[in-house]
């Protein structure tokens, strides 16, 4: 066998081994890559920076915990971006999952800034049905959620008090995963009731997002963990998303290098066995 | 009648949603409300066939003694672990539901899918071959995207950030256009075959 | 208490996993089963709660006897379990369907047809990366039309839009490579810093 091809046919444990290693060494040991944001974040950034103080925003979470890595961190950066800019979210889910993780991170962020429940921020809960309960957000917040997540109606809630439909919202804010998500709130929420849509989604799925960005049906994108190192990176603050951007580095590194090394053995290989042809 | 009433249930139900959409007000719009809260009740319902279906198998399969048969009691008492404790005392965090979702469910369903990182790192090391024009520029476009969209790019070349951001703006909104244009003709063509009984695949096998 | 619990199984089901990175082996094999069973209880308790209850539960004892037909479409449904009469859960079957194709036709023409093809042909041909656009949308669209043989000026067309293509699909590529990274490192965070630091000797790494 010759050198190009044992290092083609090389043990793939041994290549699980080298992927573990460049995710674990650079956790326990930060390189401290400077983040650079891109233009559909820092687009999301400053529609939710140009809000005045006051403002009410949706934010739906609509994803689960096979993609909780990568949208989670997403949901702490905007929320605090939110409570520091005095802007009120309005919390609702329209995947089971999305509540439990919602509440998780207004347990965190709620706690860092001193927000009160029902003043700052009010929680609708989960409510199954798609685009039905967009389209009824737009007739009245009250006929899609009768009462808050905890049982509280909605005339009840200080900051529900002024919020009708979606001409009482700023912005629509959706953390997607799949379906009902971002194409569902783009169709009922800014293509009928006009309303700027941003959002979070998986890095898996941002690519067919960027057509709706190019066309203004969407104000910003944060894809996957990097979209969400960069969100912090423009609030100023540091977490899960900027915590693993360095094993995210040298990751890919790893696999350019790899994709290099297999294709640089496979020609290799093929110039050798063609020469050897040739002089046979 | 076995045959014509599915049709003409499936013509009703999708014509009713259409007509919802595009009529808000009533009785379209409350029409398509109960449909939806119908529709998802009866999904529900497919929700518990499938939870059934997975009980009749793996029941056959202990009673069989097939091969692997132990595993199907882990299933079986996840299953039911889970389905009881959610059922008699409630969803709430606190619950024993809730420690179990977020202790077993979560990082089960996270660790599952953050396997595929491992098989896509060895795939690009034994698969990805440029063997012609159209694969290299795959390959190509998936290094300097890789390399560009991480902070190691930006050390590397400034610009690489601006490439990313240009192939992703341009070349790739492109591309992706014409996939979802083309994705939503074939999914309106395949919707009005399902609706006007053209398309009755679904009608068959018991 | 039930946190540090918690992590210990949590951290022992995501070691069960990974270790089938090394070969299949039964940790792996109880781990799936267990994740199979547990998420199939979980949507079970969910649709209870969230569905059942509020939906169908709930409007019957409240009088509104037009829900007894969804409940009944649902029984229908369930009757695919039994062969003799399996043929009734069409009709439930055909509510699902038709109800679905209603949604996705109406999602998918006005957001992703309509709404896409009004951009591309509202951008202004006075750059280069608009033109580019244009070009490519076109092209890949092109590339998709499989009616007449990709010959000649059709051909070419053809071949630049599968060019395009090929772009798109690395870039999505590159992107689900960072996905499955994210999740990767998602992972190996809470191993390292939220498991290994109930251990004592490796307390020092909690964050």
């Amino acid at each position: 066998m010759g050198f190009a091809d044992r290092i083609r046919e090389i043990d793939r444990r041994i290549i699980f081994l080298v992927v573990a290693l460049a995710i674990i060494i650079p956790l326990l040991i930060p390189i401290g890559f400077p983040i650079q944001v891109s233009p559909s974040v820092r687009d999301l950034y400053n529609a939710l920076e140009s809000l005045p103080p006051g403002s009410k925003i949706l934010m739906s979470f609509d994803y689960g915990a096979s993609t909780y890595p990568e949208i989670y961190p997403m949901s702490l950066a905007l929320l605090r971006h939110c409570f520091r800019r005095g802007v009120k979210p309005i919390i609702m889910g329209l995947w089971p999952e999305g509540i439990p993780f919602a509440e998780r991170a207004l347990q965190v962020t709620v706690e860092e800034e001193g927000k009160v429940y029902g003043e700052d921020y009010a929680n609708l809960g989960f409510k199954a049905g798609g685009i039905v309960v967009m389209q009824a957000l737009g007739r009245s917040f009250e006929e899609a959620f009768p009462v808050d997540a905890y049982g509280t109606p909605l005339s009840d809630i200080p900051v529900m008090q002024s919020v009708r439909n979606y001409d009482n919202v700023a912005m629509v804010i959706d953390f997607s995963a799949g379906d009902p998500g971002i194409p569902a709130w783009i169709m009922i929420a800014q293509g009928r009731f006009g309303k700027p849509v941003g959002g979070g989604c998986t890095a898996v799925s941002a690519p067919q997002f960027f057509p709706y960005l190019q066309a203004g049906q969407l104000v910003g994108l944060m894809g996957g963990m990097k979209g969400a190192a960069e969100y912090e990176t423009l609030i100023r603050t540091r977490d899960l998303g900027s915590a693993g951007m360095d094993a995210q580095s040298i990751a890919h590194a790893v696999i350019v290098l790899f994709i290099v090394i297999g294709n640089a053995t496979f020609f290799l290989g093929r110039w050798s066995s063609r020469r050897n042809k040739g002089t046979s | 009648m076995k045959r014509q009433a599915p049709l003409i249930i499936t013509f009703l139900a999708g014509f009713a949603m259409i007509l919802g959409y595009f009529i808000p007000h009533e009785p379209f719009g409350s029409l398509q409300q109960i449909l939806n809260t119908w529709y998802m009740v009866v999904a529900a319902f497919a929700m518990i066939l499938g939870v059934g279906n997975l009980v009749k198998l793996h029941s056959a399969k202990i009673r069989r003694r097939s091969p692997g048969f132990g595993y199907s009691y882990v299933l079986l008492a996840g299953l039911a672990a889970m389905a009881l404790f959610g059922i008699t005392r409630g969803i709430e965090p606190g619950t024993v539901f809730y420690w179990m979702w977020w202790n077993m469910h979560v990082p089960m369903s996270s660790t599952m899918f953050s396997l595929l990182a491992f098989f896509v790192a060895s795939a690009s090391y034994r698969a990805f071959r440029a063997r012609n024009v159209e694969a290299a520029l795959l390959l190509i476009a998936g290094i300097l995207v890789m390399i560009g969209r991480v902070p190691l790019g930006d050390m590397i070349w400034s610009r690489f950030p601006d490439v990313a951001d240009w192939i992703m703006n341009v070349p790739n909104a492109a591309g992706q256009r014409a996939i979802l244009i083309g994705i939503a003709l074939g999914v309106v063509s395949t919707s009005l075959r399902l609706l006007l009984g053209i398309e009755r695949t679904y009608l068959t096998g018991d | 208490m039930g946190q540090i619990a918690g992590a210990w199984v949590a951290a022992l089901l995501t070691l069960f996993i990974f270790s089938f990175l090394y070969k299949d082996n039964p940790f792996y094999k109880f781990a799936e089963h267990l994740f199979v069973g547990v998420s199939a209880g979980y949507w079970f308790a969910y649709y209870y709660h969230n569905v059942v209850i509020p939906n169908l539960y709930n409007p019957l004892r409240q009088g509104h006897f037009l829900y007894i037909i969804p409940g009944v479409l649902g029984i229908m449904m369930l009757m695919r379990l039994v062969p003799k009469v399996g043929w009734i859960s069409r009709w439930a079957l055909a509510f699902i369907i038709g109800m679905g194709s209603g949604y996705f036709l109406i999602t998918y023409l006005q957001t992703n047809a309509l709404a896409q093809v009004e951009a591309t042909m509202s951008l202004r041909l006075n750059s280069v990366n608009n033109v580019l656009l244009v070009i490519g949308v076109l092209t890949g669209l092109i590339y998709f039309f499989f009616s007449k043989e990709h010959k000649g000026v059709l051909g070419g067309a053809a071949k630049l839009g599968i060019w395009f293509l090929m772009i798109a699909f690395g870039a999505s590529f590159g992107y689900t490579v960072m996905a499955r990274f994210s999740l990767l490192i998602g992972r190996m965070h809470f191993l390292i810093f939220q498991w290994l630091p109930t251990i004592p000797f490796f307390r020092g790494l909690a964050r």
